[in-house]
């Protein structure tokens, strides 16, 4: 089970925060296949929320092919993201080596978070 | 997009001011619908024509594609409505009450509707006047709801109650749309409250739509821009307000800013922020898209 939680003012709609949540657990391996997400109505009592806004994050959900729909019973999830999380320590112990270099060569911590914003930002964009 | 409720030029007079005029828009059906404004900006008139309790000077109110007839039973099964000042018959217990709605409506949910009651720990043998303003307030409430309507209008629900109350009667709405599918259309004055579970807006301002679109959408298309004073001119947005403080200049434009330079810096809004750049600008260039440019662009957006 995932207890979502919602930050009113990062600008990022509220669908969006819900469906980041719930690949985040995932790839944390908190959730994993065959786990049942809340149901709407579960998630509404959690958090204030429109329950339109989380059935539009959970229909995004199935589309991306995270999670299925079963009639009648919830929504489970589907895939691991394990092709990833495989690669996970390796990848970590590389990002944690640049990051090393990168204090070495005198930069303060948020002048290295703006640096992974900007990358990742121009990786969004090639994708 | 099937529509719940639909206004056409609608408009309202009192003797000789208007209340409400020229007012075209439409709610989505299954959407909660926020209703905003300033007092006197004709949000109760609105609510009021919509649930045939008054009667427009010009221009249609329909419901779900039907023009309101006050007369018609279907039209009263399928709409409830609140008056802010929750009026009762306030020598009759709480559960006399429900049976009242009972007696008056050929649809009535009494189950969810005591259960609803029993949940906020109202005392349901009391009667309406021993209650608090709050606990009133959550009866007119499920009273309106017990009615299993389609649509529901909420003038100022929230109006007067306490946090703690707040809450209840937001979960109680909140539980009922996403059980029935229900439509809601609620005026406040408090954006904070509404900003979470409205995923519609509606913003009025001396008698006039200002905002009428999808909440999502509405904070899509506006832009806080912080830059310098002096070289802000743009033609590709509607400035909405603008606050100078020395050399800086903080703007609430409507539209796509595109390739400013890089003394700008563009922030997201939130709905506070909004609302309030419209309402202190009531000459702004309205914002009320057409239902088809909001939903191809919300589609984009995801």
């Amino acid at each position: 089970m995932i207890e979502f939680r919602l930050d009113r003012h990062t600008g990022v709609p509220a669908y969006r925060q819900i469906i980041d949540q719930v690949r985040h657990a995932i790839h944390l391996g908190i959730l994993r296949p065959g786990d049942q997400l809340p149901t709407v109505r579960e998630v509404v009592r959690q958090i204030t929320i429109n329950p339109n806004t989380v059935h539009r994050a959970y229909r995004e959900l199935e589309l991306q092919g995270l999670t299925e729909g079963r009639t009648g019973s919830g929504t489970f999830i589907r895939h691991s993201l394990s092709e990833v999380s495989g690669q996970q320590p390796k990848l970590l112990g590389q990002l944690e080596l640049w990051m090393k270099r990168a204090r070495d060569a005198g930069l303060e911590i948020e002048a290295v978070e703006a640096l992974i914003a900007e990358a990742l930002q121009s990786m969004k964009e090639e994708e | 997009m099937a529509v719940a409720l639909e206004t056409d030029g609608l408009g309202r007079r009192y003797l000789t001011n208007w209340g409400l005029r020229n007012c075209s828009l439409q709610v989505p059906e299954g959407s909660i619908a926020g209703l905003v404004g300033p007092n006197g900006a004709g949000k109760s008139t609105l609510i009021r024509m919509a649930a045939g309790i008054s009667t427009p000077s010009e221009g249609t109110v329909s419901v779900f594609g039907e023009r309101v007839d006050p007369n018609s039973a279907t039209f009263l099964a399928r709409v409830g409505y609140l008056d802010q000042l929750r009026p009762f018959y306030k020598h009759l217990s709480v559960e006399e009450t429900l049976e009242w709605g009972a007696r008056l409506n050929t649809s009535w949910d009494k189950a969810s509707a005591t259960k609803w009651l029993v949940d906020l720990e109202i005392p349901l043998d009391w009667k309406i006047s021993l209650l608090s303003i709050g606990q009133q307030a959550q009866v007119a409430l499920a009273v309106c709801m017990g009615k299993s309507s389609d649509l529901l209008l909420l003038d100022e629900p929230m109006a007067s109650l306490d946090p703690l109350a707040r809450q209840g009667v937001i979960q109680m709405l909140l539980d009922s749309v996403a059980e029935k599918g229900t439509t809601v259309l609620l005026s406040s004055h408090i954006v904070s409250e509404l900003e979470p579970i409205c995923d519609y807006m509606i913003i009025l301002s001396k008698s006039r739509v200002q905002v009428s679109a999808p909440t999502d959408y509405l904070l899509a298309n506006h832009h806080l821009l912080v830059g310098p004073h002096e070289s802000h001119t743009f033609d590709s947005v509607n400035v909405i307000s603008s606050k100078i403080a020395g050399r800086q200049a903080t703007l609430l434009v409507q539209g796509d800013p595109g390739g400013l330079g890089p003394e700008w810096q563009v922030i997201s809004p939130d709905l506070q922020d909004i609302v309030l750049a419209y309402l202190a600008k009531p000459n702004a260039e309205p914002f009320v898209p057409s239902s088809e440019t909001s939903e191809l662009n919300e589609g984009e957006l995801s």
